[in-house]
Order: structure tokens, then sequence, then C-alpha cells
């Protein structure tokens, strides 16, 4: 057997220059020849790792193989059959933490580059122009109502529909896709592909209902009524703040809010679109997480000539993937590492100036496994900002929960959910995701509108709750 | 998308928008909104809904021409579609037997207000409704606030109609001289719902003022329209969009609200 090449093929992306004035995609994707090569560094393992490291349990080999014959449209048809949405994943799933962090190859070099190989494949049959719808199932007779057009409920309404359950889905924004749509910005995430997705989904038969907020014009009781079983994916809620003086001075966003604006919206085409988003010159992101990545990345792009990276803990501790985080170092952005805000200060017309920082150091780790900030007294500072966006998290989405009182939740407000099942304690209802689970990333919870799937398609034959 | 049934200007600036949304109008409760987007360049507007015809599917509005988007609302005729149109949303009012009610209405509040007013008149509750505009000409509906009202006041503030003033000064005479009011509801513009609960307060009448803070998803989901109440943070949208007007930190509110000044010139000049 040849001699495997260590590194995996680079991806050509926008130079940092360049792309830090621009919300085009950072990554171009893998050429026919790059995709090929890189997919027979593959070595076909007997035992693969990296098919039960997916939260999907995509056959990852097997697409691979189908990459190094050149036989794509056979590739992208095995892909299809355990992810609706490869062109998504492909560029927003961590594969570093999943299917490529088990796989055999990178225990000596670096990992069959498997998330770059399931974009290009997902491209790939984007640019044949005609997408393959396959055959209708036959059909069982139930219907589902899938609550929530973002990555768990696309992912359940797909499963549900191909095995033959009439399939509506309700979404509360004007458009469906969820964080896919309104939170990961067009230069990591374009929203082409995103509607390009859902169009798909529509083909296979799923009829969607935009402009729909279910509590509120429709109650899950009702729902019940219509339908045989629903699906509950409402995602992220109400943004966490720090709580610390100055907060709800103007110029101060909550990444939802922020993101919402730029993305949603189009701020970043205003006045054309009429949203509007302060352009901040120096804008600082309070938080370690990919969201925070996403704003601080967003600021450049929205003219800011310095955006900050404000966190408490060190490098090490963040939880962002590391190609955001490197690809947020490469576009210029500063890391204000083990620092937390205690206070914004204002101006006359209640616009915020600045921002107090505590110096943090690391202590004993906590119950997280991550070593805990702990604040060094006597050594504030200050920082000069004109933006401030909180990326520090948020609860569930709180509408379900408020509408629907015989729904069990949990501490923050979670809708609770049997993580096998999607079963929640009302009988026919079925909940995964953010909703769920509290803020996490896309493919856990397209893992979790696929276990509901399963489970709402075993109450459906059986209808033994 | 949704049609429009009828537009009408009321008076200057102030336009009436009744669209065919039957989902909508079987749900909606006084003191509940809808988020409008006239089309695809517009922002998400949250407009109190003034008013529906639950039989014949539809749901009144009420709004300001102000920013772009309501000005590109404002263009949009019978027939035309709205790009998008969400709701009900918000919680409604708490509505009970109170007494004396004072329901204090202005600008796009004075649509914002019926609802309430003939809620709270099948509930036993003696109606009294304050109307208020710049001139005589700027105020509407007063045919149907009298309908559903006990008695109606008016003051305008270059004194063309009822007294020369504003609601609240009419207000502040009426607790004054010892009317009984056991519960005050305020609609309209943040300055005015402000000012009445200043004039309330020394009373101790609990009053309940409906905020229009900058809203976004209006589903719980951005936290654009934060508000301090009680020192707590809450979201008018989901919490909301009534509190209660003395536990509000107004000073908070009264400068979120000019926050994208400049923004609206600039989008309304292309």
């Amino acid at each position: 057997m040849a001699k495997i090449s260590p590194k995996k093929i680079p991806m050509r992306e926008q130079p940092a220059k360049e792309r830090v004035r621009n919300f085009n995609e950072v990554p171009f994707g893998y050429s026919i020849e790059e995709a090929v090569q890189e997919a027979k560094r593959c070595i076909q393992c007997k035992n693969p790792g990296c098919i039960a490291g997916c939260p999907v349990e995509i056959d990852i080999p097997g697409f691979i193989k189908f990459i190094s014959e050149k036989k794509f449209k056979e590739g992208i048809n095995l892909l299809k059959e355990k992810n609706i949405l490869p062109a998504i994943c492909g560029r927003v799933c961590p594969q570093e933490e999943q299917c490529e962090k088990v796989c055999v190859v990178g225990v000596k070099n670096e990992p069959v580059a498997i998330g770059r190989l399931e974009r290009f494949l997902a491209d790939w049959e984007r640019e044949q122009g005609e997408i393959e719808i396959p055959p209708k199932p036959k059909s069982s007779g139930k219907k589902v109502a899938i609550v929530g057009a973002g990555p768990a409920g696309i992912t359940a309404a797909a499963d549900l529909v191909r095995w033959g359950h009439k399939v509506d889905m309700f979404e509360a924004l004007h458009q469906p896709g969820g964080v896919l749509v309104y939170g990961i910005p067009e230069f990591r995430l374009p929203k082409e592909i995103v509607f390009g997705e859902i169009d798909y989904l529509k083909k296979l038969g799923v009829r969607l209902f935009t402009d729909s907020v279910i509590g509120k014009v429709k109650s899950i009781d009702e729902l019940l009524k219509e339908y045989d079983a629903l699906f509950l994916g409402t995602g992220a809620g109400l943004p966490w703040f720090l709580e610390v003086p100055g907060e709800n001075l103007n110029g101060i966003y909550s990444a939802n809010e922020y993101l919402t604006r730029a993305n949603l919206m189009k701020a970043y085409l205003f006045p054309k679109y009429k949203t509007p988003i302060v352009k901040g010159k120096r804008v600082a992101t309070v938080g370690g997480g990919n969201v925070a990545m996403d704003c601080a990345r967003t600021a450049l792009r929205l003219g800011a000539e310095k955006s900050i990276i404000i966190y408490r803990r060190s490098k090490n501790e963040m939880p962002a993937r590391n190609e955001e985080i490197h690809h947020a170092e490469e576009e210029g952005v500063v890391f204000q590492l083990l620092s937390n805000p205690a206070a914004f200060h204002r101006n006359e017309q209640n616009w915020v100036t600045e921002v107090e920082c505590i110096r943090m150091k690391l202590g004993e780790p906590d119950d997280s496994g991550r070593r805990r900030p702990v604040p060094i007294p006597n050594a504030n500072f200050r920082m000069p900002i004109d933006v401030a966006v909180i990326a520090i998290g948020n609860s569930p989405n709180p509408l379900i929960p408020s509408t629907t009182p015989d729904i069990e939740t949990g501490k923050w407000g979670n809708i609770i959910a049997d993580p096998e099942t999607g079963k929640t304690s009302k009988k026919g209802v079925f909940a995964g995701g953010d909703v769920a689970t509290g803020a996490a990333t896309v493919i856990l919870a397209m893992g979790a509108g696929k276990k509901a799937a399963r489970g709402i398609d075993e109450f459906l034959q059986t209808g033994v709750w | 998308m949704i049609e429009i049934i009828e537009r009408e200007e009321l008076v200057p600036n102030v336009h009436t928008c009744t669209v065919y949304a039957p989902g909508i109008a079987k749900k909606a409760l006084p003191g509940q909104f809808v988020i409008v987007i006239p089309d695809e360049y517009s922002e998400r507007t949250p407009i109190t809904i003034a008013d529906w015809d639950k039989k014949a599917g539809t749901i009144t509005f009420v709004f300001l021409e102000i920013g772009a988007s309501s000005q590109r609302m404002a263009e949009l005729n019978a027939g035309d579609k709205l790009y998008s149109f969400t709701g009900p949303l918000g919680r409604p009012f708490e509505l009970e037997k109170f007494g004396t009610v004072a329901l204090v209405g202005g600008c796009y509040g004075i649509g914002g207000i019926y609802q309430a007013a003939k809620a709270l008149r099948k509930k036993g509750n003696r109606v009294i409704t304050y109307s208020e505009a710049r001139s005589n000409f700027l105020l509407y509906w007063n045919d149907k606030l009298e309908k559903v009202s006990d008695e109606v006041k008016y003051a305008t503030t270059d004194g063309s109609g009822g007294i020369k003033g504003h609601a609240w000064d009419i207000l502040q005479k009426d607790l004054t001289e010892k009317t009984k009011i056991h519960h005050i509801i305020a609609v309209g513009c943040t300055f005015m719902m402000y000012k009445v609960a200043k004039v309330s307060e020394p009373f101790g009448v609990k009053t309940i003022v409906s905020m229009n803070p900058v809203m976004i998803d209006g589903t719980g989901m951005c936290g654009a329209c934060r508000i301090v109440v009680d020192n707590q943070t809450k979201f008018a949208c989901v919490d909301g969009p009534h509190f209660d007007a003395h536990k509000i930190d107004w000073d908070i509110i009264m400068s979120r609200r000019k926050a994208y000044l400049e923004e609206e010139i600039i989008s309304k000049e292309r």
C-alpha cells in the first residue's frame, strides 16, 4: 500500500485580509482532484471508529470509497441515507471531536478530512443542478407536526416523511432554518445552501408553514387533535446576560440579537435591507464559544477596526472549535483572555464607552473539568469600546413550556425528553435539540431529531407510550 | 403572504390596516400584538392588535408612519400582500372586575385600547377613556371608543378639541378631585406612558403600560426587548408587553428607544 500522506489536503480559502471585508464563505471547498486525493487517504478499516463517532451514523468509509472511485452520485446517495443535510454538516459539524477524532489514520497522521469530503459531495450534487428525489414511500396514514424548522426539526421531518408519514412543519420566524439562518453567519454557512436543503425536504412532501408561533396561534393540545404525534424542536430561547452594571446601555447586544440582525434580517446590507445594526469601531464580544467567534468575525466584516474577544479562562479552555478560533485569529480578532467584564461605562447619551474587566487566574478544575477562573483582587482595567456583544449562552425557548402547563420542564426551563426516544411527559409529544438539552451544536440537535424520529415512528406503529 | 382587506389613512400619519388572518383572529385577545414585515427588505415590526372580527377572520391594526418599514406599509393597499404577518404574540391584558378603569390612549394606542375597553365593560367595569392627540383633527375612532366606554375625555396639545393639554393632565385632575379610579391602563408612545406612570404613582393606583421596545424575533429568542422591572431583566415579547408602570426603570427604556434614530433617517432616504 502506498504511504499515507501525513497531512490533510488543505482546503483553499479566501485570504484573511480580503475576507474580513466581505460576507462570502471563507473556505472554497475541494476540487474533484483534491477530493479524490484526500479520499485515498482513507484506509477503509475493517472496524471503523468514525461511524460510531458520528451522531447520525453515516457510513463514512462507504461514501469516501465512492469519492476515491469518482462515483460521486453513488457517494451522495449513500451519504443521504443517513444525513439529509450534508452541505450543512460538512461545514459546521465539529468533526475533530467526532468522526475525525477516532479516525485510525489520525493516530499517526492528521485524520482523513471527513467533513471536507462530506461537503464536497453535497456541493458537487448541488452544482449538477437536478437533485434526485427518491420514490414516494407507501403512506402510513399517520400525521406528524414538527414545531420549529431548525436542525432538529428538519432532520426529524426528513426521516419521518421518508418512512411514509405525512409531515407538517411549523416555523415561528418568516424563514425556515432556525439557527442555521438567524445565527450562523453567511461567511460560515451560506443561506442559499440551507434553503436548498429545505427545498429538498419540501420536494419529499414536507409542508412548511412559516410565521406560525405554536403555543400562540395554536396550542399543543389543538395540534394533538389534528396530528398523531408532535416533535418540538423550538431551539434556543432568551439569552443570558452577565448581570453587571451598565449591561442595558445602548450598543450592548446579546449574541442572538446581534447575529439575528446581521444574518436573518441582513443588516450587513443596510440600508437596502432596513434592519439597522450598530457598526462599532471597537467591538468587544464576551464569551469563548463558536457563537462568540461568529460575533467577533461579523463585527470585523461590519467594519470594526478592533474586534476583541473577552474570555474569563485561557485559550485552552475555550469551547469554540479550533478551526473557528484559528479563523478568528487569522482575521485579526484580539483575544483578551483571563478577563471578565465587571461593568460597562457610558457617555451622557447612555451609549457604552468602556468595558471594565476583572483579571482572572485559573484555579482548580470545576464540574466541567475545566480549570475554574478566579478573580484577582484590585487588578481591574478598562478598555474603550463602542459595541459589546454578550455571547455567554441562552436558555431554552420559553414559548411552549409557558403555554403548555402539563409538559414537564427542568431546572433551566428545558423540556424534559428521553435522550433515546425524545419522549416528553405528554403523550404523543416528543422533543429534542436545544429546547431539551440547552444550547449545544447543530449536529447534536440533528442527532436528537433523528432519534426522536425513530421514537415517533415506533409510537405511530405500536401506539405504545 | 397575507392579504390586505382594507387600508386607510385615518388621520395624517396614522393608518389602519385590516388583513385576512383567520387563525390569528380566532386567538387574539386584548393587549396582544403582531409582527408585520411589509416586504422582503423591511424590519420585523411589532404592532398592537387594535381590533378583530373572529367571524370574518380579520385582524385590524393601527400604525404610525414613522420609519422605512412603516412607510412601506403605508404604501400598500387593499388587495396587496404582506410579506410576513405573525401573531398573536405577547400576553394579553389581565382583565377582571376592577371597578372603574381609566384607559389612556395616544397615537397608535388609541386603537390599542379599543378591545380592552370592550372586554372591561363586559366584565362589569366602568370605563373612562382618555384619548389624546396634538390637535382635534388627529383624534380618531371617537365613535368607536364612545360606544364601548362610559365616558370619553379628550385632550389636545393645541386645545382644538377637549381640554388643552395631555391625557395625563386630565387623569391627574381626576385623581386629585377624587374620581374613583381603581385601575389604569395606558397604551401609546413611551413618553406618554411614562407621564401617566408619574401622575398615578402618588395616588397608588395600579397602572399597567404596554411597552413597545425595539424587538426583532418577538418570540423569546433575541433579547432585544429587554427592560428592567423591579430590578429584574424582563423581555417584553414573552414576559409582557404589559408591566406595572411603577416598577419600570424608565431611564433605560427611554434611551434604548432612541438607539437607532440615525439609522431610521438613513434607511428612509434610500
